[in-house]
């Protein structure tokens, strides 16, 4: 009984948090989503859905392709970090986030400065002979933009697993026979797959509804539901249609969340995330 | 433990460390461009370091932005950990779920979306409080909370799984009251999920710009908010100059850390091997 | 790492509060004659504060050498002053609509003061508190957004150009078709913000700007179309000072003020008025209805009047101020601008508040011009 009163007192709080934060909020997301301007109920915003979609399934497919590539950029950098000298981890792993310390708005600038026509890498590419390649205003730019300011978030759960991993099973493994391979394939990946379903949805969620990267690094010419849903707000004053787009990206995300957590809880461990 | 890194996977770490760093490398150059182009440089010059110091919003933005970072890290993480444990016992499965999906919202819904109904929530509160000016540093805070929480949450829940409960039940069994039993059971072990959780709480609420704009009052303006309504007219580099300041105050702060803990633990060492 | 940590966060919290530590030096230079002094100074203001909302970058701020402004009505008040920013109308819109917040002067444009007035979330000014209103030129009064002179007094007029590379750019344009010519493609760089490309747009099909048929603005989506498919450009805001600048870009759309800004790094930079008409625009001062501190607004606004202010202002900001006595000032940088102060205006349409219909539309077919949809 006692042991039930203080998981309460823990878990109440949050509960309660939520409610006011989060769920009230979202009600009135849904609020603007299915009424009109006068504030009469209307199908009119949902309904407009439909000319969206190619727009969802490219920023889904973008928000993808950017934490695939996260992920196999993070692992062996999180498994390197967590075998390496213990008071240089500490250090390192505030390396990892420091970058994005800087303003996000001048980090985006210095990879245009980077990537620009005339920038850093086509000058530095010129000295071989290179002739100007054109990296802004293409997926890759958005991409790799989208990776640059979501990289620590992948790292940092895959690390924070990784680093409490309990060595007397990798011995156990290898003690039955396993080679490096089979090591990593039957205890290491399973075992830390907690820390990468977090870094998944930390790195994948956001992605998705990013606005600012695509319009900088993407020349402008790039537009992911992201920057539709911004346009709404701030110019087409249109709050109704941009609630309705972000309730379906919401779904959507949550679809998506959902099918990564069957998939990665088939192991025992899966238990991070529960949709 | 000993260091088992191979040559080639410092190679790989330094590699993803140089994309990390390059742009902020170039950040520190531009600060030092004589003109106000961020973009191609003509001249060193060090007058952006002079604009910033006499920029006296920047100066107030910049205290602003720390003081809320550090406050919202704090409570976030705090609560966020204590959540996660309450979460994590939750009996009822579903609960549970439902509870997760309901904690991942806030980083799905697209900033602007957050920041503008958590501005229509906290005017409506206002009103029937009677407040006129709601919107304020509290305001501000609880938006930042509310979405540093979920990250603080998805970092320390994968520690909790990969807990042993019977350590926890041991240390019960020995007579361990159940706080203290946390304290010293399980708090060491999900450390790691609570510090990367309280940086990642800590860096986005640095960087925020748009969900702060919209819960943020008249009295307090944070940087980000700052340098964004510059890009009307021109981000001046002496933002860049202020990245630079920030970035190497921090990095010197870090091998300062880095370097006492490192002779710290050789000192123990030491003692330990004099010992035997 | 608890250690560490508390190390960490000590110092920052003293690094950030060391850097507030120089925020209230006074000015070394004196601005304002004892007369000036003693009407602020009797304006019985002390111990008040007066909550300005600005743009960005909209008022000098003391930076290389000019006049910090906000600290100069403090110190001739004794008010405090809460300056705070927002990037474009809309934003500053949703925050002042949203309610919960009490602004005392904020600067909306020209359609958006429309807007304010026609929702009543404008307050009438007292003129007699605001006796620098004598230096405001007449072309400033009475305008379309605020005929009788109730709402706002005008701080910023300005208008779009064309701005273009003589390196880049052999003949001397004169219309904004250039920005159609192929021989341009990949050098074009357009306005990332629907409303002033749809200008441009409606500009050559000799549309009114604020044309209330739908048909009018889907044939301007149809060209803006047209131009992606041809040259690609570039849909760019700030980032036009640095591309102009390096020489990497043949030809812009912008603000005339930030020509001048840009022609100061790069001399091979030139502008013309295209001959198919530009957008005019005003930014005023106003006092939202939310203000509860009218009468410290009116000083605050009055003050950006006094010539030494509105001069201050106008060389910060490079765009046209509307005070005569800027303007009669030969000590003003920007005196003969050709683009800031045209001799001969220039072809113009203003614009005007669109109802919701149209902007959504309009927002739309810009997501269609850029996703190179077909427009229907």
């Amino acid at each position: 009984m006692k042991q039930n009163l203080s998981t309460k007192l823990l878990r109440q709080p949050y509960i309660v948090w939520s409610v006011l934060f989060i769920l009230a909020p979202l009600a009135m997301v849904c609020y603007y989503a299915f009424t009109d301007k006068s504030g009469a109920f209307s199908l009119n915003s949902i309904s407009q859905i439909p000319s969206y979609l190619s727009v969802f399934g490219k920023s889904i497919l973008y928000g993808a392709v950017a934490t695939v590539i996260c992920f196999f950029l993070s692992y062996p950098f999180a498994y390197a970090l967590s075998k390496a000298k213990l008071s240089a981890q500490k250090t390192m792993v505030m390396l990892v986030m420091l970058p994005m310390w800087m303003n996000f708005l001048i980090r985006t600038y210095s990879w245009m400065t980077i990537l620009g026509r005339s920038g850093l890498l086509n000058k530095f590419l010129s000295l071989f002979g290179v002739e100007s390649i054109k990296f802004l205003g293409t997926p890759g730019a958005v991409i790799l933009g989208m990776v640059y300011n979501f990289l620590p978030y992948m790292i940092l759960p895959i690390y924070s697993v990784l680093s409490k991993l309990d060595n007397s099973l990798i011995e156990a493994a290898k003690d039955l026979g396993c080679n490096r391979l089979q090591v990593f394939k039957r205890v290491v990946f399973p075992l830390s797959l907690p820390g990468i379903l977090s870094g998944v949805t930390m790195v994948f969620v956001p992605c998705v509804s990013t606005f600012y990267i695509t319009q900088k690094l993407g020349n402008g010419q790039i537009m992911l539901i992201g920057d539709i849903i911004e346009m709404q707000f701030q110019q087409a004053n249109n709050y109704n249609l941009g609630a309705a787009l972000s309730l379906v990206l919401m779904v959507l995300i949550l679809i998506c969340i959902g099918v990564m957590n069957r998939f990665g809880s088939s192991e025992e461990n899966g238990g991070a995330l529960y949709i | 433990m000993k260091s088992k890194t191979s040559p080639l996977s410092k190679l790989y770490m330094a590699l993803i460390f140089l994309f990390l760093y390059a742009p902020i490398a170039v950040i520190i150059v531009f600060s030092f461009n004589a003109s106000t182009s961020t973009y191609i440089f003509t001249e060193f010059s060090t007058k952006w370091y002079v604009e910033f110091f006499n920029d006296s919003y920047a100066m107030r933005a910049l205290r602003n932005t720390f003081v809320l970072a550090i406050v919202n890290c704090v409570i976030s993480t705090v609560f966020g950990t204590v959540s996660s444990v309450g979460i994590f016992k939750m009996k009822n499965k579903w609960m549970k779920s439902a509870v997760m999906s309901v904690t991942n919202i806030p980083m799905m819904n697209p900033e602007i979306v957050t920041g503008i109904s958590m501005m229509l929530l906290f005017v409506f509160v206002g009103t029937l409080l009677k407040m006129n000016d709601v919107l304020g540093f509290t305001t501000l805070l609880i938006a930042h909370v509310t979405f540093s929480l979920p990250y603080v949450i998805l970092s320390v829940i994968p520690k909790l799984n990969q807990l042993d409960p019977h350590i926890y039940e041991a240390a019960v069994d020995l007579g361990c009251k159940p706080h203290r039993a946390f304290r010293k059971v399980i708090l060491p072990e999900i450390s790691s999920g609570i510090i990367t959780g309280a940086i990642m709480s800590f860096t986005l609420s640095l960087d925020d710009f748009i969900i702060s704009y919209f819960t943020s009052g008249p009295s307090f303006q944070t940087l980000p908010i700052y340098i964004f309504s510059m890009t009307k007219k021109r981000v001046k580099p002496d933002m860049f100059a202020l990245s630079a300041i920030i970035f190497v105050t921090i990095l010197v702060l870090l091998i300062l850390v880095n370097v006492a803990e490192s002779r710290a633990e050789k000192k123990e060492l030491s003692r330990r091997g004099d010992a035997k | 790492m608890k250690k560490a940590m508390a190390i960490l966060f000590s110092v920052l919290f003293a690094f950030s509060f060391a850097s507030c530590a120089k925020s209230d030096e006074t000015a070394d230079v004196e601005y304002f004659s004892d007369e000036q002094k003693q009407y602020y100074a009797s304006l019985g203001l002390q111990g008040t504060t007066v909550n300005v909302y600005n743009w960005g970058e909209y008022i000098s701020d003391g930076s290389e050498g000019s006049m910090d402004v906000v600290a100069e009505f403090e110190r001739l008040t004794g008010a405090r002053v809460n300056y705070t920013n927002y990037e474009s109308n809309e934003n500053m819109y949703s925050k002042l609509s949203g309610g919960g917040v009490s602004y005392d002067v904020i600067v909306p444009s020209d359609y958006m003061i429309e807007r304010l007035v026609s929702e009543g979330m404008l307050l009438e000014l007292d003129f007699e508190n605001i006796p620098n209103y004598k230096y405001i030129v007449d072309d400033a009064k009475g305008l379309y957004y605020d005929k009788d002179n109730k709402y706002s007094v005008c701080y910023n007029v300005g208008t779009t150009v064309l701005i273009y590379n003589t390196m880049l750019v052999r003949e001397e344009p004169d219309s904004w078709d250039i920005l159609w010519d192929e021989d341009y493609k990949d050098l074009v760089l357009m306005f990332n913000n629907s409303r002033d490309s749809f200008a441009i747009a409606q500009a050559l099909l000799g549309q009114d700007f604020n044309t209330t048929n739908p048909d009018d603005w889907k044939e301007a989506a149809k060209l803006l179309a047209k131009q992606k498919e041809a040259v690609s450009p570039r849909y760019v805001m700030d980032e036009v000072f640095d591309l102009m600048e390096s020489g990497e870009y043949a030809l812009a759309a912008y603000y005339a003020g930030d020509y001048e800004l840009m022609v100061e790094n790069n001399p091979n930079l030139a502008f013309c008025f295209p001959k198919e008409g530009v957008n005019y625009f005003y930014d005023a001062l106003c006092i939202p209805k939310c203000t509860q501190n009218k009468k410290g607004a009116e000083a605050f606004i009055n003050f950006m009047q006094e010539p030494e202010v509105a001069l201050a202002n106008a060389e910060y900001i490079y765009y046209a101020s509307p005070n005569s006595e800027v303007i009669a000032n030969d000590d003003y940088s920007l005196k003969g601008s050709e683009a800031v102060y045209p001799s001969v205006k220039p072809n113009s349409q203003y614009f005007r508040n669109l109802d919701e219909k149209i902007l959504g539309l309009q927002s739309e077919l810009w997501v269609n011009i850029i996703q190179g949809r077909e427009i229907k």
